[in-house]
């Protein structure tokens, strides 16, 4: 029996073609990979997690890193599944055919990932790998990479992603990036790393600070305000080419960059007539115009996945709250009622839910609105919780806390259930912002 | 080397924070200042005749203060300050030419993007008094910094105090 070959999805072929762009990008303007990564420490579980057995691909030996411990990983990051034991198995199985079914059936296994990885005469790899369904013995996916050695990792990030949507219904976002910002003494770098924490790139490094990245929608530019003049200026920066240019810098302050999700304009604060105050600006910080005009603090716009909104901070109220208002102009309607300090909106992809910082008894903390019954869940009980992000499947959403003082990322899903908390050693991380799918 | 600590010595003095503790951020703040090309004779031994020549660099001149301080989440400025703006603004008045880039600060509790917009309100406040006071308005622009500059980074009342404040900077200090 011959491996049946899935054709390689698109994504995945406009990704190889992109990624020395980056790489090359990255490099031309810094010193290559940062050694600090990000550690994740996973602090919680979810609930109804889904068994999964991931063996050891035949001879995976030959790849200069252990895909299936990066798969595995993955897969138990996300709080979906539970990840069961799945070595002393001789041989490898790397077909249907080759799998004892009923003794995964008594370990209670729902799912098996096998596969199988070779050295091509040409100097790359080829990875193919199997998901099966343990209770019903048959293929739920089957698909071959050709992959370099440097791609490893993000070959093992894409048959989670597989294995993630099989088995959820859902998209994963195992191949997604962050970007975060790291202080360290007196500098200040914006990176980019995977989902994972791993593979960090510095696309920025200042003596100034950086605040405020936002992700263009399809993932190739990121905006965001820096103090290298004195005062805060906001840049698009482009991770394709590297370059990056000023979209706002009008006397007085610029600020709180908001990608509109047609990826053509920004939201933006300016102080230049007088006040915080939301404006619109194409993303090359042509045709600025006034979004809305009030005697208060309008700030931290932020779009409506469907664009037809835009929610922000504004403290017209008497106190800082949240408020939406059309992104074509208009009233803008008060959105959260309890406590004295709402601010940080970001919603989900699908628009339902909205994560936001909250004040309670002095702590700053996670919370996520349900916009249609409004109601209200705290999510964290730390104290300096601030910038959440959404993760764009919806599942988690990744914030900057602090931990003994120190800077850390921290993720939880939107149910509250799972936590994870990232770091890097010897730094203050702040200010992260969870990139968007790698369209097709 | 002599020549560094003396305009150490004298920034420390020239900024009223001579009682303070000097923090890392404070450390780099100074370093910048000597670093970068400062306004006549801050680099200088600290002469007399220098000193009479450049007010805002004189310590015995009030206009060498340059910060106003404000309580929590507010951005009214006290009367301790008003002597100190009435300085400046005749300042200002008196020498058309003079520019000056008010910074507003804020201690770090809080949303980064709100207190930039705090500290946006602070900068205007006092810039709104000096004008008052007789300065012209596109003599002075006010931004904020937010949280992102502290001169203390204690997690204590008496820190916060020190970082809800603005900075009054004439054009060559910044």
């Amino acid at each position: 029996m011959k491996f049946p070959v899935a054709p390689e999805p698109v994504y995945w072929l406009r990704m190889r073609r992109e990624f020395p762009y980056l790489l090359a990008a990255c490099l031309l303007f810094f010193a290559g990979a940062v050694q600090a990564q990000l550690t994740i420490e996973i602090t919680g579980g979810g609930a109804n997690q889904i068994p999964i057995a991931v063996m050891q691909f035949a001879d995976e030996g030959v790849l200069p890193a252990s895909i299936t411990d990066i798969i595995e990983a993955d897969l138990l990051r996300s709080g979906r599944f539970r990840t069961q034991y799945a070595g002393g198995v001789n041989p490898l199985p790397t077909e249907p055919a080759q799998v004892n079914f009923s003794d995964w059936k008594s370990r209670s296994t729902d799912a098996l990932v096998i596969g199988a990885a070779q050295k091509l005469p040409d100097g790359r790899f080829e990875v193919r790998f199997r998901l099966l369904d343990v209770p019903k013995q048959s293929q739920l996916a089957g698909v071959a990479f050709t992959l370099t050695g440097a791609q490893v990792r993000a070959t093992a990030h894409r048959i989670a992603d597989v294995i993630y949507e099989k088995l959820t219904g859902e998209r994963g976002v195992f191949s997604t990036r962050i970007a975060y910002i790291v202080k360290q003494n007196s500098r200040f770098e914006l990176r980019i790393a995977d989902a994972d924490g791993q593979g960090a790139q510095v696309a920025l490094a200042s003596r100034e600070p950086i605040i405020s990245p936002s992700w263009s929608p399809d993932g190739t530019r990121l905006a965001y305000v820096s103090f290298e003049s004195k005062k805060p200026v906001v840049y698009v920066h482009s991770l394709i080419t590297g370059q990056r240019h000023v979209v706002a810098n009008f006397r007085g302050s610029n600020s709180a960059p908001a990608w509109a999700p047609d990826g053509k304009q920004l939201a933006v604060v300016l102080s230049k007539e007088g006040g915080s105050q939301l404006y619109l600006m194409n993303a090359d910080g042509s045709n600025v115009r006034r979004l809305a005009q009030s005697g208060a603090i309008d700030t931290e716009p932020f779009f409506s996945p469907d664009g037809q909104f835009i929610y922000f901070t504004s403290d017209r109220g008497g106190s800082p709250q949240i408020y939406r208002m059309p992104a074509a102009g208009g009233e803008p309607s008060r959105i959260t009622f309890d406590g004295g300090y709402n601010v940080s909106p970001r919603l989900s992809q699908d628009g339902k839910t909205m994560a936001f910082v909250s004040r309670r008894d002095g702590h700053f903390q996670l919370a996520v609105m349900d916009l249609e019954s409004r109601q209200v869940q705290i999510l964290t009980d730390t104290q300096r919780d601030e910038s959440p992000s959404f993760a764009p499947n919806g599942r988690m959403i990744l914030y900057a806390s602090e931990v003994g003082s120190r800077g850390v990322l921290a993720a939880v899903s939107a149910d509250g259930r799972v936590k994870q908390r990232l770091s890097v050693q010897a730094g203050d991380v702040r200010e992260p912002a969870w990139g968007p799918f790698l369209e097709n | 080397m002599k020549k560094v600590w003396i305009a150490v010595l004298a920034l420390a003095v020239l900024y009223g924070c001579s009682s303070q503790s000097t923090k890392d951020e404070g450390k780099a703040a100074v370093e910048d200042r000597s670093a970068t090309p400062a306004g006549p004779g801050s680099a200088q031994p600290a002469q007399p005749a220098q000193l009479q020549a450049n007010p805002l660099k004189d310590p015995k001149n009030i206009l060498s203060k340059r910060s106003v301080y404000f309580d929590y989440d507010s951005d009214k400025i006290r009367d301790e300050f008003r002597p100190l703006l009435q300085a400046h603004a005749k300042y200002l008045t008196g020498n058309s030419g003079a520019k000056m880039l008010l910074q507003g600060n804020c201690d770090e509790r809080g949303s980064r993007e709100y207190n930039i917009a705090l500290g946006q309100r602070r900068a205007e406040a006092v810039k709104r008094m000096l004008v008052l006071l007789g300065a012209r308005e596109p003599q002075i622009e006010a931004v904020s910094l937010g949280e992102e500059k502290p001169r203390c980074t204690d997690k204590t009342e008496a820190c916060w105090a020190e970082n809800r404040r603005g900075d009054m900077l004439y054009s060559g200090e910044y």
